[in-house]
């Protein structure tokens, strides 16, 4: 034992210099590739914060706006007893105006002056003297909003330091601004317009509840037929399809049907059902119909995956006992996996929510002053007036683009929030 | 009304219902009989074979009325009219007809228009009397012939299951139809295209210039249709967009699958799911507004001139988007390689890293190279980004501070506004949405296909 053999090698010197070197080489490799990791997790993490926070700090400002508080006085010469509807609102506003500013007396500064109201003054008078008409013949205070360049201006994104010919409003319309705010006539609530106004031309009148509207339209449809089509077509391929070439084929097609770009769908919609079937232009029902093709996939795809997941012993059993093989389905398979199917839905329909190029092609841009009366009238929905306003040059509807884009991702949220309590609650693990 | 006839089928197939399950109730009561089928199936026969056919029945009637209303009143206009006149002019006068018909007057319709519209108005009232009379009495009579049908011996039961078999298989069908119908319409407008402008010109062209006047007012270009520099903008945003993702997303995945403990992971995976939740719209004003800007000023700061809408940002953001699908497509394929790989390789004395690059890498490459090429497709087929922050004109470059076009640009820029379907202008947009489809539809091919065959290697 003592004279080892000859033709064996030498024994590795595991303490040789040059292996201490080889192990840490080898253990700074393993660091580096931990580290890459770390890194890259950290930047798609910090770029998704980026993104929600450009979103926030732009957005935020238009969730108030800015209100001046206007003593007008609707004098009968003005504003018809009888026809309220009918009266000069545009000269009661010119004499608030003059009344705030009783020291103006040109044509020129006046007209500045009015400037500071929003352009919809007058309708918003109207709407309120033909809901208040006990008010005709009265003064009374009335807080309208501010129009964008004021409003910019009082929510500092407009800087009134700087020199006159570089900002939009000039230096007399800050005094006018600044005499207001002394006045204590200046004030920003919340801006429910947002909510509640349908588009205008102006950001400070803008609201997104024509676009509320018609996207909820366009999701109804989109469920309507989703959900039963897809159910039925994922209960039939799962449980009652014979293994052959078509139900092959079907599957396949599923699949990639799933994968097709998005505003290939849309091409589709343009040519078959507005083209073909005359279906009107920038109508909910034809949204919702293209989004319920593009969900369908999803919808069969997750409604399989839990009906798969019911144990075989619930349907042995129920045959057992003499169901048929519809009952089964039907009484004992669909109910248990209807949680599951219900997740799969709402996030189904959270993606078509988010979807936009579709809609862009179908004619869903359209600039519409009123919400839909129905799934047949011209709408917006929530992502194309995104992208509209995104494509306006006034500063307010910059802020207003992200505002839209923040209360679009909070009803994202709201959905899967909704399906992931329904998976929590009523999953059964088997 | 179509609504109130939607309502009154639902009430009808209710008032079936009922009724078919009373009579089989009273086969019970009368005693004696044994029923074959319990009085619930009678009453749903009896509701689908109300409901269904008259639903059909419906919605045919209302995809043709309103062509075939159409198409006779063309033929039903004065020669004076229609002498001579385009189709472009034709489908004018009929959208003029209907916008009197439903009372949008502009102007001073001629007087054979305002024929045409009452014309318009009374075949709309006929037609609509007689589709509610027609699927009134068909649901009478259906009604009728079911009732007369049941009987204690009568499968009920077996009818009603048969007809929900139509059902569910017609419903697995619709998504063959879908993908029919995007084949069909593709071509069908396309080779319309490729009538007017030779294919070998949209393939191989190299100046794309498709702005040309659709009425003859319009001032426009002369126009040219050769995709190339379409193409290769796609092709130069979907590489930038791979570039970024693809190095982040498999880092990432790595990290998560070898090295994160379940905590991280739970922590960490739907936060990168987030980024592939977020609205493409969203990414696109992220782009715009924040993105385009910063790359201009760090260009400005080392003296490059970069392009207000270069292929960086928007393949930038882009890239973004799609580092989910390739971190979680490459989690799922490094997951899958048995555990008995991995602790082979520590066994024979690797590293982490060792194992992780010779072993598992190469093991899990092609669930890799499908979820790469998944990415691609997605990344091609993307539009909203790129429409709002890539550019409009077609360039042949590769550099990627200049602004470039691509497909999907291209399509939605053409199809927004005046679309007329009888001009090279408008169907472009079709070619280059076939064109779209085919590669998609390759990489999508070609993604499952490697991703199926490598999970078979393993299970």
């Amino acid at each position: 034992m003592s004279d080892a053999a000859p033709n064996m090698p030498k024994p590795f010197d595991w303490s040789s210099p040059q292996a201490i070197a080889a192990r840490k080489r080898r253990y700074a490799a393993d660091r580096r590739l931990r580290l890459y990791g770390l890194i890259s997790i950290l930047t798609a993490i910090g770029l998704l914060g980026i993104l929600i926070a450009s979103l926030v700090v732009g957005g935020y400002s238009a969730f108030v706006q800015t209100h001046i508080a206007v003593e007008f006085t609707a004098d009968a010469e003005n504003v018809p007893v009888d026809d309220p509807a009918s009266g000069n609102f545009r000269a009661v506003v010119a004499n608030a105006v003059q009344q705030l500013f009783p020291e103006l007396e040109d044509d020129r500064e006046l007209r500045a002056a009015r400037d500071i109201l929003s352009s919809g003054a007058p309708n918003i008078l109207r709407d309120h003297l033909t809901d208040n008409p006990e008010l005709i013949g009265q003064s009374f205070t009335l807080k309208v909003p501010a129009s964008d360049p004021f409003d910019q201006l009082n929510k500092g994104v407009i800087d009134r330091n700087l020199p006159e010919d570089r900002r939009r409003v000039s230096d007399v319309d800050i005094q006018l601004f600044e005499s207001l705010e002394q006045r204590g006539l200046v004030s920003t609530p919340f801006n429910w317009a947002l909510f509640f106004n349908a588009d205008s031309r102006f950001p400070e009148l803008a609201g997104l509840s024509g676009a509320i509207v018609g996207s909820f339209y366009a999701l109804l449809v989109c469920f309507l037929i989703s959900f039963p089509v897809g159910i039925a077509a994922a209960v039939y391929l799962e449980e009652f399809a014979p293994r052959n070439r078509w139900t092959d084929l079907i599957e396949v097609n599923i699949n990639n049907l799933a994968a097709v770009p998005s505003i290939v769908f849309g091409l589709l919609g343009l040519a078959v059902f507005i083209q073909l079937f005359g279906l009107p232009r920038s109508a909910p029902l034809v949204g919702g119909l293209v989004l319920s093709l593009m969900t369908l996939p999803t919808m069969i795809i997750v409604t399989r995956a839990s009906l798969k997941s019911i144990p075989p012993s619930i349907r042995e059993a129920a045959l057992g006992i003499g169901a048929s093989k519809h009952e089964v389905i039907l009484h004992h398979v669909l109910p248990l996996a209807l949680p599951g199917i219900l997740t799969g839905t709402i996030i189904g329909l959270a993606q078509a929510l988010g979807e936009t190029a579709p809609l862009l092609l179908i004619g869903m841009n359209a600039f519409l002053t009123s919400p839909p009366g129905g799934v047949m009238d011209p709408a917006t929905a929530l992502p194309t007036q995104i992208f509209i306003w995104a494509d306006s040059p006034e500063r307010g509807f910059v802020s207003r683009t992200s505002a839209a884009i923040l209360v679009l991702l909070g009803f994202l949220i709201f959905m899967n929030a909704i399906a992931i309590y329904l998976r929590q609650r009523f999953e059964r693990r088997w | 009304m179509s609504g109130y006839l939607f309502l009154a089928i639902l009430g009808l197939s209710l008032i079936a219902f009922y009724v078919g399950r009373s009579t089989a109730n009273g086969f019970v009561a009368a005693g004696g009989a044994q029923i074959h089928s319990r009085p619930i199936y009678h009453g749903a026969f009896a509701a689908v074979w109300v409901g269904i056919p008259a639903l059909i029945l419906v919605l045919l009637w209302l995809l043709f009325q309103d062509p075939v209303i159409d198409r006779l009143m063309l033929s039903s206009l004065p020669s004076s009219l229609t002498e001579g006149a385009s189709a472009s002019r034709m489908s004018l006068y009929l959208s003029e007809i209907r916008n009197v018909a439903s009372g949008r007057i502009f102007g001073e319709p001629s007087p054979e228009i305002l024929a045409a519209a009452e014309r318009l108005q009374a075949w709309q009232a006929i037609a609509q009397w007689t589709m509610v009379v027609v699927v009134l009495a068909l649901m009478v009579l259906a009604l009728y012939i079911a009732r007369s049908r049941m009987a204690p011996a009568f499968r009920a039961r077996q009818n009603f299951e048969r007809a929900l078999d139509l059902l569910m298989i017609f419903s697995a069908v619709v998504a063959v139809l879908v993908t029919l119908g995007i084949i069909v319409s593709l071509t069908f407008e396309a080779s319309r295209f490729f009538r007017l402008v030779p294919p070998q010109e949209f393939f191989f062209g190299l100046n794309w210039e498709p702005q040309i006047a659709i009425r003859e007012d319009q001032v426009a270009g002369t126009g040219a249709f050769g995709a190339v520099p379409v193409f290769t903008g796609t092709l130069l945003i979907a590489a930038i967009a791979l570039i970024v993702a693809i190095p982040v997303g498999l880092f990432s995945a790595i990290y998560l699958v070898e090295f994160a403990n379940a905590r991280v992971r739970g922590i960490v995976k739907p936060i990168l799911e987030i980024l592939a939740g977020v609205p493409t719209v969203v990414y696109g004003f992220f782009a715009v507004l924040t993105v385009a800007p910063a790359i201009r000023q760090a260009g400005s700061l080392m003296g490059i001139a970069i392009s207000p809408n270069s292929a960086l940002a928007a393949g930038g953001v882009m890239g973004i988007m799609i580092i989910p699908f390739i971190s979680s497509l490459s989690d799922d394929a490094l997951r899958a390689v048995p555990q008995s790989m991995r602790d082979g390789s520590l066994a024979m004395g690797a590293t982490r890293s060792e194992t992780i690059t010779r072993v598992l890498l190469p093991a899990a490459l092609p669930g890799i190279v499908g979820g790469i090429l998944l990415a691609a497709s997605r990344a091609i087929g993307e539009t909203m980004i790129v429409v709002m922050a890539a550019g409009l004109t077609a360039t042949l470059t590769a550099n990627p501070l200049d602004g470039v076009t691509t497909v999907t640009v291209q399509i939605v820029t053409l199809l927004i506004g005046d679309t007329a379907f009888d001009n090279p202008k408008t169907l472009s947009a079709f070619a280059l949405g076939l064109v779209l489809f085919v590669v998609t539809l390759c990489l999508n091919v070609a993604a499952l296909r490697i991703v199926r065959r490598y999970r078979e290697k393993y299970e």
